[in-house]
């Protein structure tokens, strides 16, 4: 615990106000001259930074008292969020969004109406976290007396503890908010680098330890939560610290990283030297490289840039059985099944990824948002289809469904001038009245292009082109950002949502391409249905969006979330609609997830997913790699 | 055998298992009303022209029939049937587009707004001509209303006369819902103008069988599963898959039912329900009809003329109709955790699939389960109660003795759960007077005594007055025969009661089950749930004071025994009828023989034994219950069915054969697996 304590004055440099903007601004560069620490020793190459224990500058945004900076019962950072002022306008705090300090008009009416939701029924959550009520700390001395030999900071705190024993699904949010996990870590390590995650590996296995790694603690699967039956001490291993890129290699357009750094941090750094990864998961944040790896993830431009699988050219992980790595840094290589696919998506229960040999590009040099407007979802989807068969899809290319679409109206800013609010009514008139678009059955498509601008341009028009053969209209840049701000202000909504009796998650699936329009269309029937069975009022949100397309199919996402006020257990009422979802997206072709993992909470479909024989070659690899189940995280398996 | 299925899953609990009345609590009604009561006071013609605007399934953009068939055409699903079928034979793609074009032109429907008012009005006259009254449940149709717009809906009404399905839509449209698709028979395209009202009135044609060809197949599949889909129409068709002639349910045929729930399966719809309709007639039209048809004169083909003939029954009086909307069932409860989904996402949509066992059992199920909700809601007239006391006490029967026993019977009727439709509190012998003098041409009153009418009798040749004799107890069986599916299960355990001259529990059940599977087809009983069937039996038995039961044993009581004695009565019928027709078969039939030689040989056996005075069992003429014996010694393994080029041929094991008709009389007991602990 002493050591935490002196560790916690060198984590706050990271968080200077201007160092999270837009991620936009984040990636284009925008920031490059903002204020931050001269002395970052980001490219050194020395093996490890902070030797005896000395705080060295952390360089990272995220600091080891996570608490400090970011909301410890809720998403995000203490400075932002959504609360509703003294007229009973919903704004948006802080100033690290764009739509910090803005006020909202019509978000009120629009979450009374959806949801039936009313500012007068309030639930509070607790204020701070009862220590008291924390599982005790059981570490055994001996182990004690080694980690400290090592002079890797740790923590043996209960808010440092509890902080590291939940992901963000909305039950551990509710914990967090109104109870207390029947299990979480005994002891958090932090450690700065690859030596000493192979000590700490040691020492686990040494004295039978449960390893837990902890990355950017974004987890929408469970995958965090401590196995309640557990009975080893569980420690927490922290990779917020190793946050350096070791190395950036130009000619290959590579970039050798320590796998704790979080997303922003990355391309912010990387930036610097006119670099990105273009890897822009909605957690992006927060979520760690190495939970990317971890989880297989993707992200919102993967069709320039590709998804966590198509830009890792190399990872190290610590296993119990020693150290995971190929022998070069290659493009592809034919030497029997990839390696790298057992460590992308094991989900922590095989050993820890301490360094990951990244692809990187330049920073594009123009950036367009744009948008455009359906008759209807079929329509939409059917120009998605096309735009996947020509293989043009811009960087990132998404339909919102019309509820959805309706959501992110609600989240329009005050507009400042009348002449815009006229411009706005005209629109709206040329499409609804003009153009016969029935305003509660259209749909949006938001775009995202990036590259030349000449290259840009040019490849937009051919998008809209596409368009509209089916019945598209382009409805301006500015619908088309707002549809990407929802996306990650929409965890920071579930927070508002939360003190209002409104609770809600968002899931996603892989499905074919001929069977998109009936998933969508029966998960959220399904959805609202499975409501009305368990009691909930009124009818909740289900709405769905296309968010990513490939050429045999799409990736769908689905928000979910109803009031639940009248219902005794809504955690257990939640969960029971929620699995009655992922039923209805496999009976439909669906797939058990695109990227937010299994984790715990999708563990029962996994036989179903990939066969009895597939479970087992994975269960076999567990076995060889970690026999005493030291990363004894129970995920996936 | 038959049963050996049951025994062999006896772990498995088969879903979706009819619900019988020892688990429920109260069975409630609907209410009826009376929808000619309202055309007899107003304008035929301002109903026909009546602002006619249904409530449709949500989201559906209106299809002209015209539409339809192009989309059906253009569909994957035809598409690759008929590219793969040009592939296969050589031919070019556009001959067999031509051909798909022809067929679905002669099976389309073409429902038109004015051929529906045309029917709408003269419905309207022939029905208050022919009918007292037509008796509808209205909560039902409220139900159907709210079902229609809830999901695709499917109508699986009973089958029992022509009238039905000109009924259902007569009723739909008087009550401003949806007018279905008709899946109907391509016989009734050999009557000219008629069959091109009917296909404007919705009507779509199937041809009988059509097995072997796959474009028909596959066309006649997405062009039902078309308007499902998009659900532009409830689809209509009946399970039984022809006219029930004997009143009896009929085991329900799979093919359309399975092509209706395909789109459920394949998640292209949320949900589909399925909606049990019980038809029934107090007279039916074609009663006569019936009756010499299973005796095996010729039904006359379907022809306009005919239609116009048979113009004269216009003069006479059918009574009443009583049609009873079942609850809609939810295709997806019925599925729910029963399907295993891989299967439909491992191969493209539009690719025929032949459905796995677990699926056609299901489908099965399905079909049983909704004859089962038919024949619960299927009301029984006094007249029925009649039939059934008259037939047991042949040649003359005490009017006062006939008045009583129908009481008596009709108490017994409600207690296992029969609908029976009193009509207003008439007292018993107004009741039975009613039903007598709407049935006079099967029944009159002879100086206080009621016998059968069969006129000409006195004065004919031997053949010809069995012949008569033999019209006349078919005609009456035809409305006793209302009553037994209600009855069948106490039934089957009082006569294995009797069979076994045991009161050993295990004794009895085996003697039912190996009854329940020889009347497999004659009766409708869910499959694979024997014990179930035995123990529903014996409840209702003991709930109206028949037999006694204890851990091992069964006894029938003093009392019981009327009950008893009765209950095998009625089913005699069927167990000497089965004897004489096994008998026939492991005594007189040749090596191999077709349905065509089988059929006029028994009845020619049967004859002979009846002008001999030989037997009493007319009801072994019938060419019904010829054919369900044959299926089910098939089932039995009594005989063999082979497929050949023209049809199929039986062969029978007659060692087989005596050992069930020794099994009949108890020479030996039944052997078989006990599937569970009694």
């Amino acid at each position: 615990m002493a050591a935490a304590a002196e560790e916690a004055a060198g984590s706050g440099g990271g968080g200077s106000p201007s160092s999270a903007r837009r991620r936009l601004r984040i990636i284009s560069g925008h920031l490059r001259g903002s204020p931050r620490a001269p002395e970052r020793e980001a490219l050194s190459l020395s093996p490890c930074k902070a030797q005896g224990g000395s705080a060295g500058p952390a360089s990272g945004s995220i600091p080891k008292k996570r608490q400090e900076l970011l909301k410890w019962n809720g998403w995000g950072y203490n400075d932002s969020k959504f609360i509703f002022n003294k007229k009973g306008q919903a704004e948006f705090t802080g100033k690290r969004y764009r739509l910090g300090g803005m006020v909202l008009p019509t978000f009120k009416e629009w979450i009374e109406k959806t949801f039936g939701a009313s500012l007068d029924h309030k639930t509070t959550s607790r204020a701070t976290l009862n220590v008291n009520d924390v599982p005790p700390s059981i570490v055994n001395e001996e182990f004690l007396q080694d980690l400290r030999a090592t002079k890797i900071s740790y923590s043996q705190d209960a808010e440092d503890r509890v902080f590291r024993a939940h992901g963000h699904c909305l039950h551990e949010i509710f914990i967090l908010r109104e109870g207390m996990f029947k299990r979480v870590p005994d002891i958090v390590v932090w450690p700065v680098c690859h030596e000493d995650v192979v000590k700490i590996v040691e020492l686990a296995c040494k004295h039978n330890l449960c390893v837990i790694p902890f990355g950017g603690g974004t987890s929408v699967s469970s995958a965090l939560e401590c196995p309640e039956e557990e009975k080893r001490t569980i420690l927490s291993l922290d990779t917020s610290q190793m946050n350096r890129i070791l190395w950036i290699d130009e000619k290959n357009l590579t970039a050798c990283v320590e796998a704790g750094i979080v997303g922003q941090d990355l391309e912010k750094q990387l930036s610097e030297s006119g670099f990105c990864t273009g890897h822009e998961p909605d957690s992006m944040e927060f979520s760690s490289l190495g939970g990317w790896v971890a989880t297989r993830a993707s992200g919102m431009k993967k069709n320039i840039y590709g998804n966590i699988e198509d830009m890792v050219i190399h990872i190290k992980m610590v296993t119990p059985r020693g150290i995971v790595e190929k022998n070069c840094q290659v493009p592809r290589m034919s030497t029997g099944p990839d390696i790298h696919h057992f460590i992308m998506g094991s989900e922590g229960t095989l050993g820890v990824v301490t360094e990951v040999t990244i692809k990187i590009r330049p920073v594009p040099e123009y950036q367009k948002y744009g948008s455009v407007v359906f008759p209807n979802f079929e329509r939409g989807v059917a120009c998605l289809r096309e735009v996947a068969k020509q293989r043009c899809a811009p960087a990132s290319i998404r339909l919102v469904d019309n509820a959805q679409f309706q959501f992110g109206h609600a989240l329009k800013p005050q507009v400042a001038s009348i002449f815009t609010s006229f411009l706005d009514g005209l629109k709206k008139f040329y499409i609804t009245k003009f153009k016969g678009f029935d305003p509660n059955i259209l749909c949006v498509a938001t775009l995202l292009f990036e590259g030349d601008r000449e290259k840009v341009l040019q490849h937009e028009k051919q998008v809209y082109d596409i368009a509209t053969k089916f019945g598209g209209l382009a409805a301006g840049e500015d619908n088309g950002q707002r549809g990407y701000m929802l996306t990650f202000v929409i965890a920071y909504l579930r927070d508002l949502g939360l003190d209002y009796y409104i609770i809600g998650e968002s899931f996603e699936t892989s499905v074919p391409w001929d069977r998109v329009l009936d998933l969508c269309r029966n998960v959220k029937e399904r959805i609202v249905r499975e409501c009305k069975e368990k009691g909930v009022q009124f009818a909740p949100l289900s709405t769905c969006r296309v968010t990513q397309t490939y050429d045999a199919g799409a990736c769908v996402y689905f928000y979910f979330a109803f009031n639940y006020r009248g219902i005794s257990d809504p955690i257990h009422v939640y969960e029971q609609i929620e699995r009655a979802a992922r039923e209805e997206i496999l009976a439909n072709g669906g797939s058990l997830s695109h990227h937010h993992g299994v984790g715990k909470l999708r563990k029962r479909w996994m036989k179903e997913s990939i066969s009895d024989v597939g479970l087992g070659m994975l269960r076999s690899v567990k076995e060889y790699v970690d026999p005493n189940n030291i990363f004894g995280n129970k995920n996936l398996l | 055998m038959a049963g050996a299925t049951a025994a062999a899953a006896p772990g498995r609990a088969r879903r979706g298992a009819p619900m019988y009345s020892k688990e429920l609590t109260s069975k409630k009604r609907d209410e009826f009303e009376d929808i000619l009561e309202e055309r007899r006071l107003s304008s035929d013609l301002r109903y026909a022209m009546k602002c006619y605007t249904p409530v449709i399934y949500k989201g559906l953009s209106p299809c002209k029939p015209n539409a339809i068939k192009t989309a059906v055409l253009q569909s994957e699903q035809v598409q690759y049937v008929i590219k793969q079928l040009a592939k296969e034979m050589g031919e070019s793609p556009d001959i067999i587009q031509e051909e798909a074009m022809e067929i679905l032109d002669e099976m389309g429907h073409n429902m038109q707004l004015g051929a529906v008012r045309f029917f709408a009005f003269t419905l309207s006259k022939i029905f208050k001509q022919l009918f007292q009254r037509v008796c509808v449940n209205e909560e039902g149709m409220q139900r159907l209303q709210h079902a229609i717009q809830e999901h695709p809906v499917v109508l699986l009404p009973s089958h029992r006369s022509y009238v039905d399905f000109l009924m259902l839509s007569y009723l739909l449209y008087t009550y401003d819902l949806a007018l279905p698709v008709i899946a109907a028979g391509i016989d009734f395209l050999g009557m000219r103008i008629v069959g091109e009202l009917l296909r404007r009135a919705g009507a779509f044609f199937m041809r009988r069988s059509f097995g072997g060809n796959r474009l028909y197949w596959a066309v006649f599949a997405e062009y039902v599963k078309m308007m499902l889909r998009n659900g532009y129409a409830p689809v209509e068709f009946f399970l039984e898959g022809t006219r029930s002639r004997t009143a009896k349910t009929l085991t329900p045929k799979f093919g359309l039912l399975s092509i209706v729930m395909e789109p459920f399966f394949k998640r292209e719809v949320f949900d589909t329900y399925l909606v049990p309709i019980s038809i029934s007639y107090e007279r039916i039209l074609e009663e006569s009809l019936y009756a010499y048809e299973l005796l095996g004169v010729p039904k006359p083909k379907e022809s306009t003329s005919g239609l116009l003939k048979a113009r004269r029954i216009l003069s006479d009086n059918f009574g009443t109709i009583h049609i009873y909307v079942g609850q809609p069932v939810s295709l997806r409860t019925l599925a729910s955790g029963r399907i295993n989904r891989c299967p439909y996402n491992l191969v493209p949509r539009h690719l025929p699939q032949k459905p796995s066992e677990d699926i056609q059992e299901f489908v099965s199920d399905v079909a049983y389960k909704m004859e089962l909700l038919q024949i619960e809601n299927m009301v029984l007239s006094p007249w029925v109660l009649v039939a059934a006391v008259l037939l047991q006490n042949l040649p003359a029967m005490d009017f006062e003795l006939l008045i009583e026993k129908t009481l008596w019977l009709k108490g017994l009727t409600q207690t296992f759960g029969g609908f029976i439709e009193w009509p207003d509190n008439l007292c018993a012998k107004k009741a039975v007077m009613s039903g007598l003098s709407l049935h006079s041409n099967i029944a009159r009153l002879v100086d206080g005594h009621v016998v059968l009418n069969d006129k000409g009798v006195e004065d004919g040749a031997v053949g010809e007055i069995v012949f008569k004799h033999a019209l006349a107890i078919l005609m009456c069986a035809t409305y006793r025969n209302q009553l037994l599916n209600v009855f069948v299960r106490p039934s089957l355990v009082a006569i294995a009661l009797q069979m076994t001259r045991s009161l050993r529990k295990e004794e009895v059940y085996s003697s039912f089950s190996f009854l329940r599977d020889v009347f497999s087809d004659e009766f409708i009983f869910f499959p694979g749930i024997s014990l179930k069937d035995f123990e529903e039996g014996c409840f209702l038995l003991t709930k109206c004071d028949a037999i006694q039961t204890n851990q091992q044993e069964i006894y029938p009581t003093n009392k019981g025994n009327v009950i008893v004695s009765f209950l095998s009565a009625m089913f005699r019928p069927f167990v000497e009828g089965y004897q004489l027709i096994f008998r026939y078969l492991s005594k007189e039939a040749k090596e191999a023989f077709t349905e065509k030689q089988f059929i006029p040989g028994v009845r020619n056996f049967v004859f002979q034994l009846l002008e001999k005075g030989n037997t009493q069992c007319y009801e072994a003429l019938s060419s019904d219950m010829q054919k369900n014996a044959l299926a089910a010694l098939v089932q039995l393994g009594g005989a063999k069915k082979k497929k050949m080029s023209n049809g199929f041929t039986y062969s029978v094991n007659q060692e087989a054969v005596n050992k069930i008709l020794d099994m009949f009389d108890a020479r030996i007991p039944v052997q078989k697996p006990v599937a569970a602990r009694l």
